[in-house]
């Protein structure tokens, strides 16, 4: 059975929809409403309140940290600054991907990491002989993301001791509130301006009461993992075991995916010293990857006409879509398959039907057509799509 | 010195001195770099008091491999083996002693008196040892396969073994795949009643070991032991760090070089984006190029200490961390003012071999339940031999010297630690000495007790594994060191294991170091 969060008492209290998932063996609320779509909205338009709590996080200290979490991520520590976050990936030997997080450099041999995924024994493993120590302190944070452009405005009501106006993105900060202290990241899952804080478990229920209480002049909202989802897919963000399988977890080789494959090619610093999975990521970056990481638009007006021909409205409006698809090249006589979509939705704020995946390279070119599987009344049609770039919403806010 | 070798074969051990010798016949500069001012480690011949010289740890070379011995000339370089009419004498609590000779009608007549049926049986059960151990003698040369990327190269040499297994005939391949396995006492007990002739075998099974007879694939360490022959023995004239000079010997001759008080404190690992072995760092910061390094220490030692797990992919350095070695054996030197008098054993002839203090398969698993919870034996299992008797130069005349090897003496003591539990652990093995050959302690001059702390800390081996990690089933063929790397190439390139750790593993046999050998000329 799921354990509850340190948010629970809160979370319980507003969940009218009894919708509950088991997210890394916590209840997470699916949502609180009995749709999503104002929670949404609450991301985009004011402010959401999103319980990340089953988040793993590690902690790496120890005169060797740096080195440690050097050999394991894909991004350059050396370069990390003190109070910097980094978004990364880290790889297996092969050079594919276990998982992704953040990394926040607390103290130049402080750091803390958060992952998807069980990752304790593979840091251990792999800082093997250093100096340095990896603490599950999975259970000793309580995490909650506000995410939306008045999140700030709320934040500076309800934090001391944080410049938010100095607080640049992908940074963090330490202040307090109440009197109790927390750690402000400017990250999130929603591609929009947001904070994720880090307090003690003991402090969840009061934190969370005092950012509900003085958000709610601002439209603060709880929201819950469905209206999440339609976010960081417009923000064209991957998640494990959905848009990528961890190689930890791949039953077969094809599953597994390198950094470059899920369009984390950015995070990658093959030029920094050793790490785990260089030797095959320089290859791959010497000789092209197989896959290529793609955000396609569908065409709408054939979108509608294939449920017309059901005598249908389009019924794709609502819950982010998690089951991958076919994709074929266009109009080629053979229909030959060239990839999948792995993650679709309908994105309210472009009023767009959109989805991310992975397509064979040669037929991954910007602005390239395709056709991807769409089922309407159990019959599989095809609607044809074009490649476009990432985040499909990208707001001047989220960095500003 | 800015000298550029080909190999530098790190410690001279006899497996490190073969390996040098073969590299240095083939025409290979090599440069071998010992820790300790003498040869041979663990199979080489120390003064631990004035005037009285005893092999450091093996005794014995049966499996020392002919073919290395012809290819080396090493009878030309005084290398002798001396062999004893007695194999084993097994004294018995109740004052009788069971001998096996070297003349089968002999042993015949002598298990006769423990049991008529065992008697009989005796010849067939050595017929089938034998045809075995004839089978699986001729892994030892060979390197095994890699079974995740199955070249046909690699299974050529296989060929034959795979013939002759066939040759076997079907019943017989059946019971080498069945026995092999085993628990030893299992198979033991399959064909003998008498516990004094199945205490005695026994003890081959558990060689080296944390593992009693009664533990599975400890028949596989049983037919190991015998590969030689069935309790078959050789003795190196005047000791067997006459072996380790022998080999010395002949690979200074074709040009190597020893250096003796040379410890290497790394392997120099350079290369960006596969890193390589370059060469040594000595202890006193020398450093010396090569264009690979062979390593005669043991797995965990070369990766973990003297190349760094930070080297590794962090899978192979769990296969590294996850070698069992788990050491138990001591070893305990006495000198003596006489030769001992063993219960049952009027002639001195039937002390020639190996003397083995295990009256039954239980009196051997029960010294080893005491190990498997961090104690060690309250009546522990003993090995004897008595060198002087065939090399009475070894000690000052008239005086001999007793070689005890005893188990259990777990290197991982639950309570305390050895330095504190050493005496008391010679007393007890003094206690089961006296037991059979009473009066021995009156006749003691000197007592040294060399714990698996002691092995560690003078030969480097880890945990006091002889066999530089256990031999058990897990642990052999394609899976030592680790999986994938049985061919003698490690996971650093140009860095080569040529010790115990690699196959077919420990004893005297040159196989390891050989092996390694051939697998850097074939580069």
């Amino acid at each position: 059975m799921p354990l509850p969060t340190p948010f629970h008492s809160r979370t319980s209290a507003v969940c009218d929809s009894y919708e509950w998932r088991n997210w890394s063996g916590y209840l997470s609320a699916g949502l609180y409403e009995p749709s999503h779509e104002r929670e949404y909205y609450a991301i985009r338009n004011s402010a959401a309140l999103i319980d990340v709590s089953p988040l793993y996080k590690y902690e790496v200290t120890g005169p060797d940290a740096a080195r440690l979490v050097d050999r394991v991520i894909t991004r350059d520590v050396t370069r990390q600054k003190i109070g910097q976050v980094y978004y990364t990936p880290w790889c297996d030997s092969a050079g594919k991907v276990i998982d992704d997080g953040t990394v926040s450099r607390l103290a130049a041999d402080h750091f803390r990491i958060t992952s998807a995924d069980p990752n304790g024994r593979w840091f251990q493993d792999v800082g093997y002989g250093l100096n340095a120590t990896v603490t599950n302190v999975s259970d000793d944070l309580a995490a909650l993301a506000l995410q939306g452009p008045r999140s700030r405005a709320i934040l500076e009501e309800v934090v001391d001791g944080i410049d938010f106006g100095q607080l640049n993105y992908f940074h963090l900060a330490q202040g307090t509130v109440d009197g109790f202290p927390l750690t402000v990241t400017r990250t999130g899952y929603t591609g929009d301006l947001g904070y994720e804080l880090w307090v003690r478990p003991e402090h969840a229920e009061r934190l969370w009461d005092c950012l509900m209480e003085r958000g709610s002049r601002h439209g603060i909202l709880p929201a819950g993992i469905l209206a999440l989802d339609v976010a960081r897919v417009e923000a064209g963000l991957v998640m494990i075991a959905v848009d990528y399988v961890s190689s930890h977890h791949a039953v077969i080789e094809s599953q597994k995916s390198s950094p470059y494959e899920i369009g984390l090619g950015w995070a990658v610093a093959p030029g920094k010293g050793d790490f785990i999975g260089r030797r095959a990521l320089l290859a791959e970056r010497e000789k092209g990857s197989a896959w290529t990481f793609v955000g396609v638009q569908y065409d709408w007006r054939a979108l509608e006409r294939l449920y017309a021909e059901e005598d249908l409205p389009p019924g794709v409006a609502g819950r982010a879509s998690r089951s991958a698809v076919p994709v074929y090249e266009q109009a080629s006589g053979n229909r030959a398959q060239i990839g999948h979509i792995t993650s679709h939705a309908f994105a309210p704020i472009l009023k767009q039907y959109v989805g991310i995946g992975q397509l064979l390279t040669p037929h991954a070119p910007m602005g390239g057509r395709v056709d991807v599987e769409v089922t309407v009344e159990f019959k599989r049609k095809l609607c044809p799509a074009t490649i476009v770039p990432t985040p499909f919403f990208d707001p001047p806010r989220k960095r500003g | 010195m800015n000298e550029h070798y080909d190999a530098i074969v790190i410690g001279a051990g006899h497996n490190g001195l073969v390996a040098a010798a073969t590299l240095a016949a083939a025409g290979r500069r090599v440069l071998v770099l010992e820790g300790r001012d003498t040869l041979g480690g663990v199979a080489g011949t120390e003064e631990v008091w004035p005037g009285y010289r005893v092999d450091s740890g093996a005794t014995d070379a049966a499996l020392f491999q002919d073919e290395i011995v012809r290819k080396l000339d090493l009878a030309r370089h005084g290398l002798k083996f001396e062999t004893s009419p007695a194999l084993l004498l097994a004294p018995q609590p109740d004052g009788r002693a069971l001998t096996l000779w070297r003349d089968e009608a002999r042993t015949v007549q002598e298990i006769a008196r423990f049991s008529a049926r065992d008697a009989e049986r005796w010849p067939a059960f050595a017929r089938q040892v034998a045809r075995m151990a004839g089978l699986l003698r001729g892994m030892l040369l060979l390197a095994p396969p890699d079974l995740s990327a199955l070249r046909g190269g690699d299974l050529m040499g296989w060929a034959p073994l795979a013939l002759r297994l066939k040759r076997l005939g079907g019943d017989d391949m059946m019971e080498l795949m069945r026995v092999l396995p085993m628990a030893a006492r299992d198979y033991l007990d399959e064909w003998f009643e008498s516990d004094a002739l199945k205490g005695a075998l026994g003890g081959s099974a558990v060689v080296g070991a944390t593992l009693g007879p009664r533990g599975a694939g400890t028949n596989l360490g049983f037919f190991y032991q015998n590969l030689g022959g069935l309790l078959e023995q050789r003795f190196v004239a005047g000791g067997m760090g006459r072996l380790a000079e022998a080999l010395a010997a002949a690979a200074r001759e074709r040009g190597a070089t020893i250096r003796t008080g040379a410890a290497v404190a790394r392997v120099l690992v350079e290369g960006d984006p596969e890193p390589a072995a370059v060469g040594v760092e000595l202890a006193g910061g020398e450093t010396i190029r090569a264009a690979v390094v062979l390593s005669n220490a043991d797995p965990r030692r070369t990766l973990f200490d003297l190349v760094g797990p930070q080297h590794l992919e962090p899978e192979t350095m769990r296969h590294v961390r996850n070698i069992i070695y788990r050491g138990s054996t001591a070893r305990v030197n006495l000198a003596l003012s006489g030769l001992p008098e063993f219960a049952g054993a009027s002639d001195p002839a039937q002390l020639g071999g190996r003397i083995r203090v295990s009256p039954s398969l239980d009196t051997i698993e029960r010294a080893y339940d005491a190990a498997k919870y961090g104690r060690y034996s309250e009546r522990p299992y003993l090995e004897i031999v008595i060198p002087t008797l065939r090399e009475p130069s070894l000690a000052p005349a008239g005086h001999h010297m007793l070689t005890i090897t005893a188990l259990y003496a777990p290197y991982a003591l639950r309570d305390g630690d050895w330095d504190g539990q050493s005496a008391a652990f010679g007393e007890t093995v003094l206690d089961v000495l006296e037991g059979v050959a009473p009066g021995v302690r009156a006749t003691m001059l000197h007592c040294q007790v060399v714990t698996p702390l002691d092995l560690e800390r003078r030969y480097g081996l880890t945990e006091g594994s002889i066999y530089h990690g256990q031999m058990g089933l897990d642990q052999m063929l394609v899976m030592r060191p680790i999986p994938g790397w049985s061919r003698y190439e490690t996971p650093l390139r140009n860095l080569y294991l040529c010790g115990a750790g690699a196959h077919p593993g420990g004893g005297v046999t040159g196989a390891p170091g050989y092996n390694a050998a051939r697998a850097v000329l074939s580069r």
